[in-house]
């Protein structure tokens, strides 16, 4: 089918037009933290000035270096966890025929699409008690809760597109079941690992919602709940410009991350769809 | 190596299902013994046995003498060739085939020599540091047979490993595995649901239906002898052509004509039914013409319009049509019409294949005499499939093969099913 001139600009007007509708907010916010305190309320979209002053002060300011490094700790811990039990489990999903199986498949679905805010009291009160509230844990748990019904999710399809006899292959050649396992199965579902890991680490680095309600303290407050405490030089000035740094400096590692893996991401987030 | 004794092997899958029934097979140390049946015969179960990868249900296996019903595969020594080789596709050739060495702890030192000496011999040297998705089926498959051969195990299981392969190449790996398996000395069994395939393989092959074992016997035996009527219908290609037959003292009257019976078979005719199967092999019907003097009288000639005539050059196939009395055909025929896949394809059970000399005159369409061996007759009981010609002994000739082949109590466990099989 050929395209002609007038659809490929008819494509290219739409494309555009979505383009700028995702990008004009990002660009925005890029310009902001760019921007002198003077300048915040300037009308023009680029600064008249460029100025590093709101990254200085936020990298060198506690209040955001803490939570970035929270942020970064507990992401990683939460992820690294449920990537971990998330394979086994996916592992048993995908081969193994036992008694309530789908109901775990039903409540590992339930779970993920169960509504955050009805827990955080329920959470709050119970990490008080448990004395979890305002620490890493605090945060790690609920995460590995919220990640590993994806990443169950994800790695069972990469499972089920190995070949059964290769295990059966690496059985004969004289491997236990986690050795065939680890040396057999996992490397072939790496993709689906680095798929799910990528997506659960997202899902903790952008959580708020738990992040601002389980925590007081910077202590184990991370980088997008910090965000809403930031405070102006002064009790009348509002924090615009490093907010709108931090916000840039949190979106940095995702761009990164999508970028380097897009691929994978996509081919995850479709496997099963058609035969690899 | 060593031996493998199946011994009132079962298989019973959690939902019920019966796939392998009370199987007693002995494999002798060294024998290359094929396990053939269509499909869902329970061949590939009764592999996975051997192999550990499924339970057994009852009975008992032995490997070299000792029990392994409970030990996992990776204690009982035997490396398997799958169907669809099972390759690691993360691994190099050389990492596959050292695979099962690196998993038993053998020095590296070892494993590469051993690699080496495997890949030298089956020609893939220059293969040894490609990916499988790089190399070709046929590559693959000796990759597959490959990691088998360097851990020199006790015995070799075989799941269809040529059925991917195309035709031509199919034919000249039967032979490398042929002379792999005598080079070896190895104890190797080799599943297949092509008969052809299994006749040529194996020092012995055991043909399944149902989970039941109907006979195991050197591949002559089971094409001279055959047991039953799945085993006289499975074994041979074009197969065995069946009618119904009527016993009338020393007389069989079938479509074909009159047959005189004597001796031991009508002895054993009168003590069946009056109704039987008569089944006559392909090469056993002849031009007339071609039948020399001596011979003529041990055999009846008949009427035929000759439908379709291939002609292979060594060998004319010709068909016939003839109403044979489809009304006492038993399941085991129906099972093996639907497995060479005849029954949807719309030829009829009545037509007659006959291989007839490349010297016949005989040409499509004619109206012509043919003559058929009646000394090659085998007479089936309509009810539980046996063979009463051998039982009868009337093929004594072949008799001599029985008693040489390793396992010569093989076939009586295997003639003691048959009447299970027919239920």
């Amino acid at each position: 089918m050929a395209v002609t001139t007038r659809q490929k600009a008819g494509w290219g007007t739409a494309n555009t037009v979505a383009i700028l509708i995702v990008a004009i907010p990002i660009l925005w916010l890029v310009s902001l933290s760019f921007k002198t305190p003077g300048a915040i309320t300037d009308p023009s979209f680029w600064p008249a000035q460029w100025t590093w002053g709101n990254y200085s002060g936020i990298l060198t300011s506690s209040t955001f270096v803490r939570p970035l490094l929270n942020s970064i700790g507990i992401g990683l811990i939460a992820t690294l966890i449920a990537v971990v039990f998330a394979s086994m489990a996916a592992y048993a999903v995908a081969r193994l025929a036992f008694p309530g199986k789908r109901l775990l498949v039903a409540g590992a679905l339930l779970i993920s699409l169960f509504p955050q805010i009805s827990l955080v009291t329920p959470l709050y009160n119970i990490e008080r008690s448990l004395s979890l509230f305002n620490t890493w844990p605090g945060l790690i748990i609920p995460y590995i809760a919220f990640g590993l019904p994806m990443a169950v999710y994800i790695l069972a399809a990469f499972f089920q597109q190995i070949p059964w006899q290769l295990e059966k292959a690496a059985k004969v050649d004289g491997a236990t079941p986690w050795q065939a396992f680890t040396k057999v199965i996992a490397p072939l579902a790496s993709p689906g690992m680095v798929t799910s890991a990528i997506l659960v680490f997202m899902f903790c680095w952008n959580e708020f919602l738990f992040a601002i309600s389980l925590t007081s303290t910077i202590s184990a407050r991370t980088a997008p709940a910090a965000l809403a405490f930031f405070s102006g030089s002064s009790q009348f000035t509002t924090p615009t410009g490093p907010i709108a740094a931090a916000a840039v400096v949190i979106t940095i590692p995702i761009i990164i991350f999508v970028s380097v893996f897009q691929r994978r991401i996509v081919s995850g987030l479709t496997s099963g769809a058609v035969k690899g | 190596m060593a031996d493998m004794v199946l011994d009132q092997v079962t298989k019973r899958y959690p939902d019920g299902t019966l796939a392998v029934d009370k199987l007693s097979l002995n494999i002798a140390d060294g024998e290359f013994v094929i396990l053939v049946g269509p499909s869902g015969c329970g061949k590939s179960t009764t592999l996975n046995m051997l192999a550990g990868l499924e339970d057994i249900t009852e009975g008992e296996l032995r490997i070299g003498g000792k029990v392994v019903n409970d030990e996992s595969p990776k204690d009982r020594d035997i490396a398997m060739v799958f169907q669809s080789y099972a390759l690691y596709p993360h691994m190099t050739v050389r990492e596959n085939m050292g695979f099962a060495l690196k998993l038993a702890k053998t020095p590296k030192a070892v494993i590469n020599e051993k690699v080496n000496n495997a890949a030298q011999s089956l020609g893939l040297t220059d293969l040894l540091d490609r990916k499988p998705a790089n190399l070709s089926g046929g590559q693959q498959q000796r990759v597959a047979m490959g990691r088998a051969i360097v851990r020199n195990p006790a015995a070799f299981l075989m799941d269809e490993p040529l059925s991917n392969l195309d035709a031509k190449l199919r034919v000249q790996m039967r032979l490398e595995v042929s002379k792999l398996q005598k080079r070896l000395g190895a104890t190797m069994v080799y599943v297949t649901h092509d008969q052809t395939e299994a006749l040529t393989l194996g020092d012995r092959v055991a043909v399944l239906r149902g989970g039941v074992l109907q006979q195991a016997a050197a591949p002559q035996e089971l094409y001279e002898r055959p047991l039953n009527l799945f085993v006289a219908g499975f074994i041979g290609s074009p197969s065995m052509n069946f009618m119904s037959g009527t016993v009338d003292g020393g007389t069989l009257h079938t479509a074909l004509g009159d047959m005189p019976v004597s001796g031991a078979l009508r002895q054993e005719l009168s003590k069946a039914s009056r109704e039987v199967i008569v089944g006559i092999r392909p090469e056993n019907f002849q031009d007339p013409s071609l039948v020399s003097a001596d011979a003529r009288p041990h055999g009846i000639t008949f009427h035929a319009t000759i439908d379709v005539l291939e002609s292979l050059g060594a060998e004319k196939y010709v068909y016939f049509n003839k109403d044979l009395g489809k009304t006492n055909y038993v399941t085991e025929l129906e099972e093996l019409a639907r497995d060479a896949g005849r029954a949807d394809s719309g030829a009829t059970s009545e037509t007659v294949v006959a291989r007839l000399d490349p010297a016949t005159r005989i040409s499509e369409g004619d109206n012509t005499q043919l003559w058929a061996d009646v000394r090659s007759l085998h007479v089936f009981d309509p009810a539980t499939g046996r063979n009463l010609s051998v039982a009868a002994g009337t093929k004594a000739s072949a008799a001599g093969h029985g008693a040489a082949t390793p396992s010569a109590g093989q076939p009586t466990s295997g003639q003691t099913r048959s009447g299970t099989a027919s239920q």
